[in-house]
């Protein structure tokens, strides 16, 4: 009988957005992207030719050649080298700064959409008065307030960011509340911390993972603006927003200065911008076609 | 047997921008163990939302639920997860009524999760032996819902209300979205079922010959209120209400020397926000007189079991 | 001039996806409909009534659906042979469809008598003024005052949603319609009153008819003609009369006798086991011998012809049933 035959296209739902996410070369090649400069920055100190620190005058301002791949700065550093290591910074600023962004904004977003009525009414007035800000206005004024270091660039832009993700994540929270398997939860007697755990969560983590995908990218950004500005991260940390800022003076002389960290910034926020959209393509839960 | 449920005058409103929606207004029965009352009505009855407040699913605006007997209008939290475990829904629609990322397996296997007083051992039988029971190959253990035919879906919405032995069931339309072969393997599962658990129904549906076939009673309702009630063969053979009348006679049979009758009704459903006084059906009756639109007639008992809501029910049927 | 409005020959149509592989999903069917008729295509979700609906239509989803074999004539004009633009001619004026759900149907932001004008002007060279007075008339057919053409579809219930999408379908008189499934997503009593404007309207214009459903009461109640249709086959056909009195195919009288109706209080249903095969995977042979009771090695061995059991009756089957009366029991 035929009624074998039913079993037999059975894939997980993890395989199932992994085969349709490979679907999209371009997606892939943001991940790949992303893959290669996040390992390469984290094995800085192996890839490296020099510290981000090696400072020598006698070679400053170096075009990029075959010892100094991108060229070297006013100090005589490499570039190429401090980049690496700058990823490192900028990196995980915006890593840190989406992921914890994600864990409040998606606190704040699934308890107003749980609750709805009064909660939500009261979180997400909050949320807006946040929101009337311009984000990166936001993030200068609270960096502002902290002063210069990793930490004030990263508290910073969490701040600004998690009322963007408490709004996108509060639509498919309050979607999923009003289906019925939640009603279904409730009539089996699942306590509430059950029902957002293990019936609401799981079915809006598509659109979390793609927002916080998204979110690095803008995050890496706001804290390479700070530290453009003077605020966030500052010389002689490489961050790749600081290398600009200094570089600047430098712009018709020594263009390169400039241009590389440049790229580096916008290269991986497109990276990550594709494999984002990529992802939420994969994860569009129109299963049947 | 007894008189397992009993609602009196049970309401549900919403308030809404526009005012107050009157989804439940005032409707009784009892129910006996081991029967089943069916409700009818079309869209916007109230029909669902009867089932939930039953259960607790909405709180009652006004009314009482007695089960055994027993007030449970306003329970504690701790009495309402005793209630839940005797008291289940079967849902309408097989893709929104199962979570997506569960398998069958922790679908039924939940609520004797929720309970806790099982071991693994325990809920990995008696899952087995609820599938078993509906008729769900055992091989689909860890699907997903996607993976499975509407027919199976509620096969396994089934599973999960009976898995702790319930002794009654709302039944919310649960063979409405399924295909005519699938739908008559649903019935005759509920069927079956019924009579080896001793199970109590609320059979809920807008499907008149659905409904027929499997209730004792039959409760036929019409924006929030209930029109006319009476045993489902009684009510086939005499039915007092106009709107009965007319929710009768439009169904086609599947019947080439029926002639079905021209429709017997008026216009368009009213609104049950902020209804006013009289019959809420009078608008669209075709025997409606003046006094329907003012006086908001009481439901009587015209023969024996048999209620109707209506001024002139003795009349128009010449009784 | 032939009598026959609409054939469709040996007609198959297949999806091809890269995820589920080819379904077969209209596997060689031949139907002929005469003017003025209404033909019932019966069959379950996933029969491949949809799909046959709109391969006449010749709207089948590009890239995947594609017609494999047979074609469509109307009229005796052969539709595959068509440009793209004389079929955009034909769509709403010879043709039209009629869709199940209402509420996706009209757009949102338009209103209904724009939306009738629209169809008018597209076929017709009217002015503004002409297709608007025709909008209004329009919506009076089908019981709607002619002065609710400025309001907007939300505005309406579902069972007028429904009328309106009729009228758009009726508005250029075309000679045949198509409709799938139109009454399913309303409520009884709208039901009624919607089949009998169509069952008005029908005799007003003299539009023949193909009507998709899986409710043999909507069948009685409208059709001269049925054809039941499985796994992308016709197993049965035949007027009325031979369906529902001379029943004939093991899977027609499952149907029937899946029925809850109004006289079989208690007893349990007798209910068809199993499921319609996966489209992607059909047996051999008979479609159906998989859940046939009456099934034998032979009906699994090749395809079944179409057995003929009276001039109009024909039915896919090598063990025809006698005929049974309303409790399933010989005649």
């Amino acid at each position: 009988m035929n009624q074998e035959l039913l079993l037999t296209k059975r894939r997980s739902m993890f395989e199932e957005v992994w085969i349709r996410f490979l679907r999209k070369p371009i997606a892939v090649l943001g991940g790949l992207i992303i893959l290669i400069v996040t390992l390469s920055c984290l094995l800085a100190p192996v890839i490296a030719p020099y510290d981000y620190d090696d400072q020598d005058v006698t070679r400053k301002f170096t075009e990029p050649n075959k010892d100094f791949f991108f060229g070297t700065d006013n100090l005589g550093r490499d570039v190429f080298s401090r980049l690496l290591y700058g990823g490192r910074i900028s990196l995980m600023v915006g890593f840190v700064s989406a992921s914890v962004a994600a864990v409040f904004g998606v606190a704040f977003g699934g308890i107003a959409g749980f609750y709805g009525k009064k909660t939500d009414n009261i979180i997400m007035r909050i949320l807006d008065v946040f929101m009337a800000l311009p984000q990166m206005l936001l993030a200068i004024v609270i960096s502002a307030m902290l002063g210069t270091g990793i930490k004030g660039a990263i508290i910073a832009v969490t701040i600004a960011t998690i009322p963007r993700y408490a709004q996108a994540v509060r639509g498919p929270i309050l979607a999923i509340r009003n289906q019925e398997f939640v009603e279904a939860a409730f009539a089996i007697d699942a306590s509430d911390s059950r029902i957002i755990l293990r019936h609401i969560l799981p079915n809006v983590l598509s659109p979390i993972i793609v927002q916080v995908t998204l979110g690095v990218g803008s995050a890496i950004t706001m804290a390479a603006s700070l530290s453009f500005l003077g605020l966030g991260v500052q010389p002689p940390y490489p961050e790749w927003g600081a290398m600009i800022s200094a570089a600047r003076v430098y712009i018709l002389d020594h263009s390169y200065l400039v241009t590389f960290p440049g790229l580096a910034i916008a290269i991986v926020v497109l990276a990550l911008n594709l494999l984002g959209d990529g992802l939420r393509d994969a994860m569009d839960p129109r299963w049947k076609e | 047997m007894g008189t397992m449920l009993e609602v009196r005058n049970l309401k549900k409103y919403f308030k809404v921008n526009a005012g107050l929606l009157h989804a439940v207004d005032g409707v009784s029965f009892k129910l006996e163990e081991g029967h089943t009352l069916g409700v009818v009505g079309e869209s916007g009855c109230g029909k669902s939302t009867l089932g939930r407040v039953i259960l607790h699913l909405h709180d009652s605006t006004g009314g009482q639920i007695l089960y055994h007997g027993k007030d449970i209008t306003n329970v504690s939290r701790s009495e309402l997860s005793r209630l839940r475990h005797e008291m289940q829904i079967i849902f309408q629609d097989p893709y929104s009524s199962l979570n997506p990322r569960m398998t069958v397996f922790q679908t039924i296997a939940e609520p004797m999760e929720i309970f806790g007083k099982f071991s693994s051992d325990e809920i990995e039988h008696r899952v087995y032996e609820m599938m078993d029971t509906v008729g769900l190959a055992r091989r689909f253990v860890n699907s997903y819902p996607h993976e499975l035919d509407g027919g199976r879906r509620q096969r396994i919405g089934i599973s999960r209300a009976l898995v702790l032995n319930p002794k009654f069931i709302v039944c919310d339309e649960p063979v409405s979205a399924l295909d005519v072969s699938i739908q008559a393997q649903v019935l005759n599962l509920m069927l079956d079922i019924q009579e080896k658990l001793g199970l109590t129904y609320i059979f809920i549906t807008h499907d008149l010959s659905v409904v027929k076939y499997i209730s004792d009673d039959i409760l036929v309702m019409y924006l929030g209120q209930m029109v006319e009630k009476a045993p489902s063969d009684e009510l086939f053979t005499h039915q007092y209400h106009p709107y009965t009348k007319a929710l009768i006679s439009a169904v086609p049979r599947a019947d080439i020397d029926y002639k079905r009758k021209r429709t017997q009704l008026r216009g368009e459903l009213t609104s049950p926000i902020n209804p006013r006084p009289g019959c809420r059906f009078a608008t669209r009756c075709i025997y409606s007189k003046p006094n329907c639109f003012i006086e908001t007639p009481e439901l009587v008992e015209v023969s024996p079991n048999h209620l109707v809501r209506c001024h002139y029910a003795r009349e128009i049927n010449c009784l | 001039m032939s009598e026959t409005i609409l054939e469709a020959k040996n007609l198959s149509v297949r999806y091809v996806t890269k995820d589920l592989g080819t379904c077969y999903a209209v596997n060689d069917i031949s139907i002929a409909l005469k003017k003025g008729y209404t033909l019932g295509l019966v069959g379950e979700t996933g029969a491949g009534k949809t799909t046959f609906a709109k391969a006449i239509l010749r709207i089948l989803p590009q890239p995947q659906g594609k017609v494999t074999s047979g074609t469509v004539l109307l009229n005796d004009e052969d539709l595959y042979q068509k440009s793209d633009q004389e079929m955009r001619k034909i769509r709403g004026k010879k043709i039209s469809m009629i869709f199940q759900d209402p509420m996706t149907a009209l757009n949102p932001i338009d209103t209904v008598g724009d939306q009738i004008a629209e169809v008018l002007r597209l076929h017709f060279n009217i002015n503004r003024k002409e297709a608007e007075l025709r909008s209004a008339q329009i919506l009076e057919m089908v019981g709607i005052p002619g002065e609710r053409r400025n309001e907007y579809p939300h505005q309406f219930s579902g069972g007028m949603k429904q009328r309106v999408v009729i009228a758009m379908a009726l508005a250029c008189s075309p000679e045949l319609l198509i409709a799938d499934e139109p009454t399913t997503a309303l409520d009884v009593t709208i039901q009624a009153q919607v089949l009998d404007m169509m069952n008005d309207l029908k005799q007003e214009i003299g539009t023949s008819m193909i009507l998709i459903t899986h409710d043999l009461g909507v069948v009685a109640d409208m059709c001269d003609e049925v054809a039941v249709i499985y796994a992308g086959e016709i197993l049965e056909t035949g007027s009325a009369n031979d369906i529902f009195k001379n029943m004939s195919h093991p899977y027609t009288i499952g149907l029937f006798e899946s029925l809850p109706d109004l006289s079989s209080k208690g007893k349990r249903l007798n209910s068809i086991p199993g499921l319609m095969p996966d489209p992607t995977h059909l047996p051999v042979g008979c479609k159906f011998a998989p859940r046939c009771a009456f099934s034998v090695e032979q009906c699994s061995a090749a395809s079944i012809p179409l057995i003929e059991i009276s001039n109009t009756h024909f039915c896919r089957c090598l063990f025809p049933q006698k005929r049974r009366n309303q409790n399933g029991n010989n005649a």
